[in-house]
């Protein structure tokens, strides 16, 4: 792999290779900071401390809310990673969230334990479909250390199959996505069977514990909520430097230039698969950290629908940028959460505009606004290196 | 006139009831009015026998009454409810004043399925020959059991025509095999052999479960056989229909997306929405022809649909290549993005216009029924006309697209948009144009499918994944392609279905194309090799 050309070019004139650039800008780094004590130092206090009523108390609610979106931004990063950074555009995203997310809901319907409406040792649904014994794929499903290698495991396997198999034929652009499409449209039929011991259309809900411990009690749920942006910023953070090592800027020269990459005698194959799986798990860890704060998983979360909202999410903040997605999924379902409150039949509306706008009028999303602002404001001075600090 | 045969408890039951009205001489009397109406359900069922082995003029409206929850009880008398008129159930005669304290007579599931029987049963000695086959098979497929025999027999013995008899004969068989007596039911079991109806092979595999004899399961298994050889080229005949019926809905689908997405190369993840504007468009011409036309001519309402969902989705989709699409050409990408948006809000404005539940698209009654070829064999009029129509929008594209200027237009831009400008073609009016016609066979596409399944806000979402598999399996812009794998894969789901179930084969078809396309990018038609 590392069969650069700097000795057969020319000896004459040396290519100096950039430098790595830092991690992060200091107003980055700062930012950071300043995320990581607000979720876990600010959120919780306003949550648990300040009494109900008071004014800087925060609701439950938003806690919860708080959490999902740190889910949904770690599935646009995610997005992100494959899309802006390696260009291949996925339609079938939110399958790895759901694995993820299964194999987290199968963990948390045994610690259910007897305490089903059935008073059975087997999952209710289980129970009513007339089954004595769990099938094989629930073997693992009472080990919380298991359920965690299997969020990984389950989603990673399955990306990687799918992935070689589709980039060594080198299946391109559209027809990937489309086939990404299929492969979730796919995975949901399949899912919505009873017979596959999945608990069919209702999936997974009424959990009741995790870890032995009461599941929607406010503890937990900020317990929930703090890991959950703690991944988030990890995500961030550890995606930043693997872009900017060598390994995303094969990812970026996989996008620009494939052919050109394969001629320098690269091999596209196991970057792309190496970007996927990554993307991937990352999908089956938002999963995974999604299903215990909203209580259900079921299959209309590999609807092809939802898949493309994760898109919508990366494409809104900004495409190639890792701080963009962030504020592309926080922004999105934000409107999102406050709009189907204020007025239900305008979120459909101001969804598609926002598609529609996005591509036409602001390819570079919310990040290339930011940028386009700030360089007005310093006149035009490059400023390349802290684009992603906002 | 008082009735000869008046039995003492008519007598008494009449002068408990003060009867003053005249008792006829008819069989149907007060008293089994009575029996049919009230107690336990066992007697009823009795007395309801009883009454159709010996029927008159009055039984039919009587039973009838009764199925329809029009009979009453004034405390023992028994009266029939026709609007706001009471009429005595025996004699028919006017009741006024009507009594106060009406009671509903009540049905439970088991006699209502009895009742059902009993009048087929009537229906045997109805004027009407098609009445009587009606009733024949009706009682047939309903289940009929020895008591009906009797009756039967009678009918058999008056009946003059040939096709009318055999099926009563049929019947006959069948209320034999329910018989206690061995010799009858070897009988029946011969005959039923004869049979070519499906529901034969029912009732066959019914008596088979239950019989003890062995020479009767013997003749039983035989007719089985005979019944099962009969049936099985319609039925192998139906499955075939059943594929090219969905295949023909694929096609009309997946035509407007071979242009959209095959020839102009934009991933219209609005197609299905557009389909779904022509299958409104299809339901405000139904509903104006309800209106505003004499209900004769509505029969022809589909005349003005086709066009009527040609022109609103190619509108709708001319407004949206202008709009937004034109400005994303080459980026196959973003149009994905940018049509899915469309979708939402076409979707959106549909659901505020019309509501988010299903409208109801009744189609016209010369659609209804089925052709019958073979026994076993039913094919739906509509799923033909369907058929009939998919060759007919493929045969009409194709010569659009291969015959007219526009045509020749359309292949110029799409295969070579520089030379094609330089020579004087008008690319972005052709794009436009294009556009506009994929997205008008869309409208043709919904305009079919309100016909067969529920017009609602997401008609599209259901089929749009089905029509891009149909595209990339066919081969992006080739006709050929699309119609053989829109072929293919109706085929082949329907061949799957009935071995694995509905989801499953579907699943297998998916697994397939994504497998396939790993084989051949290009689809099956591949015309472009580098």
């Amino acid at each position: 792999m590392d069969r650069l050309m700097t000795h057969t070019l020319s000896a004459s004139t040396p290519v100096v290779l950039p430098g790595t650039p830092a991690l992060l800008s200091r107003g980055g780094w700062m930012t950071v900071a300043l995320a990581l004590l607000v979720a876990c130092v600010v959120v919780p206090a306003m949550n648990l401390a300040v009494p109900p009523g008071h004014p800087l108390h925060l609701d439950d609610y938003w806690v919860s809310l708080l959490g999902k979106f740190c889910c949904y931004a770690l599935c646009a990063l995610a997005m992100d990673l494959i899309w802006g950074f390696t260009g291949i555009l996925s339609l079938g995203h939110g399958l790895y969230f759901a694995l993820g997310g299964y194999v987290m809901g199968m963990y948390l319907m045994r610690q259910i334990g007897t305490d089903g409406q059935y008073r059975s040792s087997l999952p209710d649904f289980m129970v009513f479909l007339d089954w004595k014994t769990l099938p094989w794929h629930w073997a693992l499903s009472d080990s919380f250390i298991a359920t965690l290698a299997l969020v990984l495991l389950v989603p990673g396997a399955v990306a990687f199959v799918f992935g070689f198999f589709a980039f060594r034929s080198r299946i391109q652009g559209v027809y990937f996505s489309i086939i990404t499409q299929a492969m979730t449209y796919a995975a949901m039929l399949l899912f919505f069977r009873n017979e596959t011991g999945f608990g069919g259309n209702n999936g997974f809900t009424d959990f009741k514990r995790l870890l032995g411990q009461t599941i929607t009690t406010p503890g937990m749920r900020m317990v929930l909520f703090v890991l959950s942006a703690l991944t988030l910023m990890g995500a961030y953070v550890g995606l930043r430097w693997l872009t900017r090592a060598k390994f995303g800027r094969v990812l970026s020269a996989v996008r620009d230039a494939e052919s050109r990459l394969m001629f320098c005698g690269y091999s596209p194959l196991p970057y792309k698969l190496a970007a996927w799986v990554l993307s991937a798990l990352l999908c089956g860890v938002a999963g995974a950290l999604y299903v215990p704060q909203v209580g259900i998983i079921n299959p209309s979360e590999m609807s092809v629908a939802n898949s493309i909202e994760i898109a919508v999410w990366a494409a809104v903040g900004g495409r190639g940028t890792l701080a963009g997605p962030i504020a592309g999924a926080f922004a999105v379902n934000g409107a999102k959460s406050w709009l189907t409150q204020v007025a239900p039949e305008f979120w459909l509306y101001v969804l598609g505009a926002l598609f529609v706008a996005v591509t036409l009028f602001m390819p570079d999303g919310i990040a290339g606004l930011v940028r386009r602002l700030r360089r007005s404001r310093q006149g035009g001075k490059g400023v390349q290196d802290n684009q992603e600090a906002a | 006139m008082r009735s000869v045969s008046a039995g003492p408890l008519r007598v008494v039951a009449s002068l408990l009831l003060g009867l003053t009205t005249s008792l006829s001489a008819q069989a149907l009397t007060q008293a089994q009015a009575l029996a049919l109406a009230q107690g336990e359900t066992d007697d009823r069922i009795a007395a309801l026998h009883a009454v159709v082995a010996a029927p008159d003029a009055r039984t039919a409206t009587v039973l009838k009454a009764l199925g329809e929850d029009r009979l009453k009880l004034a405390g023992t008398r028994v009266l029939i409810q026709d609007g706001d008129a009471l009429s005595d159930a025996a004699t028919g005669a006017p009741v006024t004043p009507a009594p106060s304290g009406l009671e509903d007579v009540m049905l439970n599931n088991r006699l209502r399925g009895e009742l059902d029987g009993a009048q087929a049963a009537l229906q045997l000695s109805s004027p009407d020959r098609q009445e009587r086959l009606a009733a024949a098979r009706a009682l047939l497929d309903a289940g009929v059991d020895e008591s009906k025999a009797g009756l039967l027999e009678r009918a058999i013995a008056a009946e003059k025509d040939d096709a009318v008899k055999e099926a009563l004969q049929l019947t006959h068989a069948a209320a034999l095999a329910a018989s206690a007596d061995a010799g009858q039911r070897l009988r029946a079991a011969r005959l039923l052999g004869e049979s070519h109806r499906p529901e034969t092979r029912l009732l066959l595999n019914q008596r088979l479960a239950e019989e003890q004899d062995p020479a009767v399961q013997a003749a039983l298994r035989r007719s089985l056989g005979q019944v099962a050889a009969t049936l099985a080229w319609g039925e192998r005949l139906g499955a075939l229909f059943t594929g090219v019926s969905l295949a023909s809905i694929l096609l009309l689908v997946a035509l407007g997306l071979a242009i959209t997405y095959g020839l102009m190369g934009v991933i219209n993840m609005a197609h299905g929405e557009l389909m779904m504007i022509g299958a409104y468009a299809t339901y405000l011409v139904q509903v104006g022809f309800r209106q505003w036309l004499p209900p004769d001519w509505f029969g022809a309402y589909l005349v003005v649909a086709v066009p009527a969902a040609f022109l609103a989705s190619a509108a709708v989709g001319a407004v949206l290549e202008r709009t937004v699409l034109r400005w994303l050409y080459g980026r196959p990408l973003e149009t994905l993005l940018a049509t899915w948006g469309l979708s939402l809000v076409l979707m959106q404005a549909v659901r505020s216009l019309f509501g988010a539940q299903n409208v109801a698209v009744e189609s016209p009654s010369w659609m209804a029924g089925s052709l019958n070829w073979l026994p076993g064999l039913a094919l739906p009029t509509n799923r033909l006309v369907i058929i009939v129509f998919a060759v007919a929008v493929l045969g009409g594209m194709a010569l659009l697209i291969g015959k007219t200027r526009l045509g020749l237009f359309v292949r110029a831009v799409t295969q070579n948009r520089p030379i094609a400008s330089c020579m004087g073609v008008p690319t972005a009016r052709v794009d436009t144009y294009a556009f506009a016609l994929g997205s008008g066979l869309a409208g043709l596409a919904g305009c079919a499918l309100s016909q067969v399944g529920n017009v609602g806000p997401d008609l599209g979402q259901s089929y749009i994944v089905d029509a891009f598999m149909v595209v990339v399996l066919g081969g992006v812009g080739q006709l050929a392609g699309t119609v053989l794998a829109a072929l293919g894969l109706g085929l082949a789901n329907k061949a799957l279905e009935g071995v694995v179930g509905a989801v499953l084969a579907k699943i297998a078809v998916l697994v397939f194309i994504i497998v396939f396309i790993q084989k051949r990018p290009q689809g099956l038609f591949a015309v472009r090799t580098r």
